[in-house]
């Protein structure tokens, strides 16, 4: 199998410039790929498959109740992204988590920028992440998202946008540590002549970014991993995250209110936990401050933490930043807090509760993304180009409904990688979710996951919706 | 460590070992269908009963028949002590404390119950023994992964502990078996078949050769005294015992011979008299009525470990 007759097409193709006629940077791996052997590639890419199957590198199909995991598909070539992109899509990224920070700071502080007339209040107030408990909140070193995978997408310009900020709990980081580790015994030679810049650090500056919480003089701080359990679809990357920090991996049930601290039940009793990595929702995290009926989170948890005495990454209340109305405003929060322009910058957006903005959506349907402000994973979604005219009927019914709940984006052209579909290359369309951590400074861990939608033309790419994740190369400078 | 992670190593361990037992069980039977005489028939009802779930098998299958028991023993999804329900049951709490195991311990626990899951439930009955083979050889290999890839700290020493107890226990059964067989036909009692028959249990404790070179002559009394009572095989009732409360003493700290809390004494009590017993005893007490109590005991034992190490009441 070659490239010689994979065709970009009209679009922004990550590897091709055009037809027989790779980037530069690349030529490394297109080489490598054109001399193995008939069948060697596919071979390979089962191999890799296997691979990670063994590896247990799963994720849970909620509603099924035998093989309920299945392995997340894995594409065998890579997508790549030179040294100066990356600088500059760094920089961004910094810049947005700094700025974000210190929104959540002020929303749940002096709310300056509403104040200041750049945020209106109604927007915050009606957020379904804005936590009223957290008001006056002062999380150690005024840090409140630790840890956040940022969404990006890429026009058919080759313009990189942010799509969204994933604050809460993103999911996707193991994928890429465990995709790297097949990558690099599938392309050992690739690997030593193009200095791909290496992602295996990320569970040490993980673990580091959680020790910042832990006040100084404490002399062996508990770190652990807060799971819902092995039924949730991301189970494998908090056991796997966990394992790799050598922290425990604690559920609900595992953690107790003791003594004004949070202690977890070990064989020999009680013992104390300083430091709390949760890949819980606000929601569920105690049912004594938000849901009554959670039976995954801790009594009495957020009073230990308002407290002090625990820390908590990422901080309660960071969901106010993950609506998808308020990430309109980022732009306007960079310039707000910063006194800088945007380094990348925001998808379009059209948020339906400003009367003008709702026209132009109910109008355009046929021609835009529509998204309920605050679900993930795809759901609540339309993408209104490949919509039947009753269903985009119904959307626009639930737009009017509620408008606050909804904004609509432009249909991006988003960019392709080709990928190894029914033996052939086959352009598909790709976004980028990089991983930031917010420790003593801020890092960008270079890469992130790509996911890749493997249906033909299909524009969604999340796990639950059928896409799969191809590993993604930095270069070095 | 968290008391879930240690009741889970333990159970995982203790599921492990039992399914590895019920392909025994079942393999006792498949040898003696081959060295049964011509017109008698192999029964299959007493390794349902020794497996105590002669109720739920009645009503769910009706007659036991080879391939209503093997059916029911090995690949029935909802009768939890299945081969393949203990494997997945095992699975699913390695997969609940991967960050404790070695992934090494995973990875061979996953081809194990994918192996079984794959297995053609179908297949003739003859054919099923190199199947229960696999079987026993992936949980041998499953406890050496162990041995030989994770620190023998207090996670070990609990999944340890666990397999240890359901071996002495399903060894009890096996030598169970032979009773619930000998029953209706006490006339085999001295006969070819009745030493074909040890013969066969004693193979399904991997027993056989050990025994040959300790006691030589095969008799009923000579089979139990060296499955219940020997000191050094690994399969004996007072091996396991003796073993699993060593490990229990390495993971509370306590000196061996003393106890602080109920585990250690029950299961130093269980210890200190097979080290006083000898098979006479056993014998003129009734061999199933024996294994009946100590099974009874072991249970006890069972429910005080989970008292004092995994119930998740806080101790305050």
């Amino acid at each position: 199998m070659r490239f010689e007759t994979y065709d970009p097409g009209d679009f922004y193709d990550e590897l091709f410039i055009a037809k027989g006629k790779p980037r530069p940077e690349i030529l490394p791996l297109i080489e490598r790929i054109n001399s193995l052997p008939e069948g060697e590639l596919k071979r390979r890419q089962q191999a890799a498959q296997i691979a990670l199957f063994k590896l247990g590198v799963t994720f849970n199909v909620y509603g099924d109740s035998e093989g309920t995991e299945r392995i997340f598909p894995f594409d065998i070539i890579p997508r790549i992204v030179s040294a100066q992109e990356w600088a500059k899509l760094e920089r961004g990224l910094k810049q947005r988590i700094f700025t974000l920070n210190a929104f959540i700071a002020d929303i749940y502080g002096d709310q300056k920028i509403i104040k200041d007339g750049i945020i209106p209040a109604e927007i915050i107030n009606s957020a379904k992440g804005f936590l009223k408990p957290c008001i006056g909140l002062k999380p150690p070193a005024g840090i409140w998202c630790h840890i956040t995978g940022t969404d990006l997408v890429r026009d058919k310009d080759g313009t990189w946008y942010v799509l969204e900020d994933n604050l809460r709990v993103p999911s996707g980081v193991s994928y890429v540590l465990e995709n790297r580790r097949v990558m690099k015994s599938t392309f050992p030679q690739v690997f030593r002549t193009m200095n791909v810049q290496p992602v295996d650090d990320y569970p040490s500056h993980l673990l580091e970014t959680l020790l910042n919480l832990v006040p100084s003089n404490l002399p062996d701080p508990v770190v652990v991993v807060l799971s819902p359990g092995i039924y949730n679809s991301a189970y494998f990357e908090h056991s796997f995250l966990a394992q790799q920090m050598g922290v425990q991996l604690v559920e609900g049930r595992d953690l107790v209110i003791s003594d004004g601290y949070v202690q977890m039940r070990t064989t020999k009793g009680l013992q104390r936990v300083d430091v709390i990595y949760r890949r819980i929702d606000d929601d569920f995290i105690d049912p004594k401050a938000f849901r009554p009926d959670s039976l995954l989170g801790v009594p009495g948890l957020v009073e230990v933490y308002q407290a002090g005495r625990v820390g908590i990454a990422n901080a309660m209340g960071t969901g106010i930043a993950d609506d998808k109305v308020i990430y309109a405003y980022v732009p306007e929060m960079i310039r707000y807090y910063l006194s800088e322009e945007p380094i990348i910058a925001n998808v379009p957006t059209y948020m339906c509760w400003e009367e003008k903005h709702r026209q132009h959506v109910l109008k355009n349907l046929d021609k835009m993304v529509l998204k309920a402000a605050n679900e993930a994973g795809g759901y609540g979604m339309l993408v209104g180009t490949h919509a039947t005219p009753e269903q985009r009927q119904e959307f626009a019914e639930k737009i009017k409904a509620n408008p606050r709940n909804y904004i609509g984006q432009p249909t991006l052209c988003l960019s392709r990688v080709p990928t190894l579909i029914d033996n052939e290359f086959a352009g598909c369309h790709v976004d980028l979710r990089p991983y930031i951590l917010y420790g003593k400074e801020i890092y960008v861990n270079p890469g992130g996951l790509t996911r890749v939608a493997l249906k033909k033309g299909s524009l969604v790419v999340n796990s639950s919706q059928g896409g799969g994740s191809k590993d993604t190369w930095v270069l070095t400078p | 460590m968290l008391s879930r992670v240690a009741n889970s190593i333990y159970w995982l361990n203790r599921y492990v070992e039992r399914a590895e037992n019920i392909a025994r069980f079942i393999d006792v039977n498949l040898n003696l269908l081959l060295d049964s005489p011509p017109g008698s028939r192999t029964q299959w009802e007493p390794l349902v009963i020794t497996a105590g779930d002669m109720p739920a098998f009645k009503e769910r299958y009706g007659e036991a028949t080879a391939e209503n028991v093997i059916q029911f023993l090995t690949f029935d999804r909802n009768y939890s002590n299945s081969i393949l329900s203990c494997l997945q049951i095992a699975r699913e709490n390695a997969r609940s404390i991967r960050e404790i195991i070695s992934s090494e311990m995973w990875e061979q626990l996953n081809s194990f119950y994918m192996m079984v899951k794959e297995a053609a439930p179908k297949q003739s009955v003859l054919d099923l023994h190199d199947f229960y083979s696999e079987v026993k050889m992936a949980s041998h290999l499953f406890a050496g992964v162990m041995d030989g890839t994770m620190t023998h700290n207090e996670g070990w020493n609990f999944g340890h502990m666990g397999r240890l107890l359901e071996r002495a226990d399903k060894t009890a059964r096996i030598l169970d078996v032979k009773y619930f067989i000998l029953l209706p036909s006490v006339q085999y009692v001295g006969t070819t078949f009745d030493e074909i028959q040890w013969i066969a249990l004693l193979r399904s404790a991997s027993a056989y050769e050990m025994y040959r070179k300790c006691q030589h002559r095969i008799t009923p009394s000579g089979v139990a005294n060296f499955l219940i009572l020997d000191r050094d095989f690994p399969r004996a009732i007072r091996f396991c015992i003796t073993r699993a409360e060593s490990a229990l003493h390495k993971i509370t700290g306590t000196q061996p011979g003393t106890w602080r809390d109920p585990v250690e004494r029950s299961l130093g009590r269980l210890r200190s008299e097979l080290d006083y017993l000898t098979i006479e005893d056993i014998m003129d007490k009734g061999l199933h009525e024996f294994l009946t109590d100590f099974q009874i005991h072991l249970n006890g034992t069972g429910n005080k470990i989970f008292q004092t190490f995994f119930a998740l009441e806080p101790v305050v």
